[in-house]
């Protein structure tokens, strides 16, 4: 497939537009759509309506009585979260909303604003619950159902990323993420999903994570990381798996052990927790932190999300600890603890090293490792050599859950500004809760969507050139899996000459571990050396 | 264009068939009894019915959309107003919300430069014309207690006082009239010029803001040109509060227009977008705390669902278990 080149894409035109948005029209050109999900993924995961189709094939194979199925699921869902009835009720479409998301800064496509892919489901909403809609149609802006209103629903509501930027703007706190999570579920009840998101989530019910990694292999790449770090620095790692009675259990999204440039952040994580000597395990059924449900449905959530509960009451530890992921910790702070909980098996964490008592985790009992680090930072605990990473200047992208789900903004700061020398923020618009999405979150970040990625990302990797042109920014640090395996593409694509990396990678690198040996490059095994050269 | 032509055509029928109606004595009592006990009766039995559908309706996750730091470690400064972590903090979030619109003073908008630069500035215009619609709207609606109470309540007279403190005129030029004009126009405006706006704009937009347009036109009309006999005014109104409708002494057409349009608006709100009034209060992204980890929340309807239990794992992966020396529970 060609691709079609930055200049090329950059004519985007915000203008006005010919035809009403009433009128569902759409077209599923090549680069802009993800693939249907396989009907294997959906049988294992007891779905309905599994078949062979795809997004642009003419018939979609619905099951016979679809309509009813959508409406009745409209009207349970209006009963059970008031989060979408009153999204449906109060949008006064005053616009706010329409250029705060990427999608539509990115690609001009008026229903890619906020409140119109919103108002794809209003009008359904209007017509059918509401008394004005049924009554004056149209007028009312309501509009019947139909199998190209279903076709609409499902390119842009996986045109929507889930990021929340838009919800920041609304004058009600209109989340349009909350609309598109319920699109998606209904969606979901007449079989169209896509299959970058049920392939995980497939995966991740039968192997515990996402990759579809098994027991042993899981076993082979953590010892295949203990030895890279040895390599490294000269020290041997204890890594343990499925071990009963440690204090701490460990989950990180499994692209950490299994993906670039994420490995070297687990490189980072390994490195640390030997260095303060936690007593942790990880394990190989709760192998991964995230969670792909949250694409598909609130009860695929709860699905996937049972097993981190359930392991660490199995193997006896007192609290959980989290890596770096997005929607990950969207999940472990805003839902695990209400879907799944009460966590009263596990204790309030405390750090053994700086003796903190993690208050603001006592019900759910889960630690973000970015507040774990900062707070043995501050107290002191480590040795860190900031000057290991002045081959990198650094610039930090807030992933959309972690900043707009949990509010955590100084943490990775901190950390940076400990671990690295050269650090520059990028625009205040794009950062911290109103940063921008990588364009592929949600489980959009398939080879398929790339045009729409390319787009959706574009004011993120603008923000970027912004700083790299003005510093000399050559690393984008993140704390997000999704982030790690999509910037690299969109940063090449628009900014060439910036990597992505985790900020426990950027701590790995500055650790000055007891008994190490001279460290002759960093964790990416590039010489140390060579990165003087530059700067000189 | 068309939408808003046609509701452009609703108001001025409504208020000349208003109009037109009062010169008819045997219309008067539909006019000044049956239209506003009537709106009023579908404005309450409206509200109520959208509040208790709101109500009923649980609140199954938590899940506020976070503005600024968390309250973490004890060292890092949380953002008690964005990212507030208590009840205090929420209450304070929500009167921001409700009474300065926070949020919509964050504003941007954004433009796409050669180069390409995408470029997002601020833009404060639409909440300060949004802020100075509301804010007149609600002194002008306590000023009408003046119409409803006798004596005059102190607050009606105080504001009446307050806003006419340039005394130009006589009657005395109100601030809140021209700005609520004002306002409403550059509201409306904004729905034309702004290509995005436009596109997405209904009926329902254009109607409500014209409705308020007319209501806004036809009162200052009748302080300031009209001279509409405000006595009579208020003994009618009066009689209508206490339930014994005197009909009026003809107060005029303009009178019944402003008061049918207004009715207009009492009947149409509890069905329209204008409930965003109400749902502001209710919406669970801005009126929850950040507290998530430190304090469970409860889902009412939260069910059993289907997993994978680790034993059935174990099962499916004992040999690949085994033989990677990791560790059973059942060898
Ligand atoms: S900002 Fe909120 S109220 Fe305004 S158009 Fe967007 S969703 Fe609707
Ligand atoms: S949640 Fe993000 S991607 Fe979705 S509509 Fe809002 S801003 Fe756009």
């Amino acid at each position: 497939m060609s691709q079609p080149k930055p200049e090329q894409l950059v004519q985007i035109q915000y203008g006005p537009q010919p035809r009403d948005w009433m009128d569902p029209a759409v077209e599923f050109r090549k680069g802009t759509f993800c693939y249907s999900a396989l009907a294997k993924n959906l049988n294992y995961l007891g779905l309905p309506n599994a078949r062979d189709w795809q997004p642009f094939d003419e018939d979609w194979k619905l099951p016979p009585d679809w309509k009813r199925i959508i409406l009745d699921g409209m009207k349970e869902r209006l009963e059970k979260f008031r989060s979408f009835r009153l999204f449906m009720d109060i949008c006064v479409r005053c616009g706010a909303c329409a250029d705060k998301c990427h999608f539509f800064l990115g690609s001009g496509d008026p229903k890619n604003m906020p409140v119109l892919r919103a108002e794809l489901m209003r009008s359904v909403y209007r017509r059918y619950f509401t008394l004005a809609g049924r009554l004056l149609g149209r007028l009312a802006g309501a509009r019947d159902l139909t199998e190209d209103v279903i076709k609409e629903w499902f390119y842009y509501f996986y045109q929507c990323t889930e990021c929340r930027r838009c919800s920041v703007f609304c004058p009600y706190g209109i989340d349009t993420a909350e609309i598109t999570m319920i699109g998606r579920e209904l969606l979901n009840l007449i079989g169209c999903n896509i299959n970058w998101v049920l392939e995980p989530a497939a995966n991740c019910f039968r192997t515990g994570n996402h990759l579809g990694v098994q027991p042993h292999g899981f076993k082979d790449s953590v010892d295949f990381a203990v030895d890279e770090l040895e390599e490294l620095t000269g020290i041997r790692v204890d890594a343990s798996i499925n071990r009963k009675g440690a204090e701490v259990l460990f989950i990180v999204p499994s692209a950490d052990y299994f993906g670039t440039p994420h490995y070297y952040t687990f490189l980072g994580y390994l490195a640390l927790l030997h260095e303060i000597g936690l007593d942790y395990t990880f394990s190989a059924f709760a192998s991964e932190g995230g969670n792909f449900g949250l694409f598909n449905s609130h009860e695929m959530i709860k699905r996937l999300n049972a097993k981190v509960y359930a392991e660490a009451r199995r193997l006896g530890v007192k609290w959980i600890l989290g890596g770096e992921c997005g929607h990950m910790w969207r999940v472990l702070h805003q839902y695990m603890d209400t879907m799944n909980g009460p966590a009263d098996f596990l204790e309030v964490p405390v750090s053994p090293v700086t003796g903190t008592r993690f208050e603001h985790a006592r019900s759910t009992k889960m630690v973000h490792i970015c507040e774990f680090t900062a707070d043995l930072i501050h107290n002191g605990k480590l040795r860190l050599d900031p000057s290991r990473n002045d081959h990198w200047t650094v610039t930090f992208h807030d992933s959309c859950n972690p900043a707009r789900a949990m509010g955590l903004l100084e943490e990775p700061r901190y950390i940076l500004r400990s671990v690295c020398n050269r650090f520059h923020e990028m625009p205040e618009n794009t950062i911290r809760e109103q940063t921008f999405c990588c364009g592929s979150g949600s489980g959009l970040g398939t080879d398929e969507n790339f045009e729409m990625r390319m787009r959706g990302g574009l004011p993120r990797a603008n923000a970027v050139k912004y700083v790299h042109q003005r510093h000399g920014v050559n690393l984008l640090a993140c704390i997000c899996a999704i982030d790690k395996a999509t910037l690299p593409p969109l940063l090449e694509y628009w900014v060439p000459g910036v990597e992505v990396a985790g900020v426990h990678e950027l701590v790995g690198n500055a650790l000055v571990m007891r008994g190490e040996r001279p460290r002759l490059t960093d964790l990416r095994g590039e010489p140390a050396t060579q990165a003087e050269a530059v700067h000189a | 264009m068309k939408t808003s032509l046609s509701a452009l055509s609703l108001v001025l029928a409504i208020a000349l068939a208003a109009a037109a109606a009062s010169r008819f004595v045997w219309l008067l009592p539909l006019l000044a009894v049956a239209l506003p006990y009537g709106t009023l009766a579908i404005f309450l039995a409206g509200l109520s019915w959208r509040v208790v559908c709101w109500s009923r309706s649980p609140v199954p996750f938590r899940i506020p959309t976070v503005c600024g730091q968390q309250k973490s470690l004890a060292w890092i400064k949380s953002a008690r107003l964005e990212s507030p972590h208590s009840t205090p903090g929420v209450v304070a979030r929500m009167a921001l919300e409700i009474l300065l619109f926070r949020s919509l003073f964050r504003n941007t908008r954004s433009r796409l430069e050669d180069g390409p630069r995408l470029i997002q500035r601020e833009a404060k215009w639409l909440w300060l014309g949004a802020l100075a619609f509301h804010w007149s709207l609600l002194i002008i609606l306590l000023r009408h207690l003046r119409f409803f109470v006798e004596p005059v309540p102190k607050v009606a007279v105080l504001l009446e006082n307050l806003d006419g403190f340039f005394r130009i005129g006589a009657p005395v030029l109100l601030v809140t009239d021209v700005v609520v004009l004002a306002a409403l126009l550059y509201l409306l405006q904004r729905r034309f010029r702004d290509p995005q706006v436009r596109f997405i704009s209904l009926f329902t937009d254009y109607f409500a803001l014209l409705l308020l347009l007319g209501i806004a036109a036809t009162g200052v009309w009748m302080r300031y040109f009209a001279r509409v006999d405000a006595v009579a005014v208020k003994q009618f109104v009066l009689s209508l509060t206490i339930f014994a409708p005197a009909l009026p002494k003809n107060p005029g057409p303009l009178f019944f227009a402003h008061f049918a349009l207004a009715g207009t608006l009492a009947a149409y709100l509890p069905f329209s977008k204008l409930m965003h009034m109400g749902g502001v209060f209710l919406s669970p992204t801005r009126n929850l705390a950040n507290n998530n980890r430190r304090k469970r929340h409860i889902n009412p309807w939260n069910y059993p669902v289907k997993v994978h239990t680790y034993e059935e794992w174990e099962a499916e992966f004992r040999d690949k278990l085994e033989a990677a020396g990791l560790p059973v529970e059942r060898p």
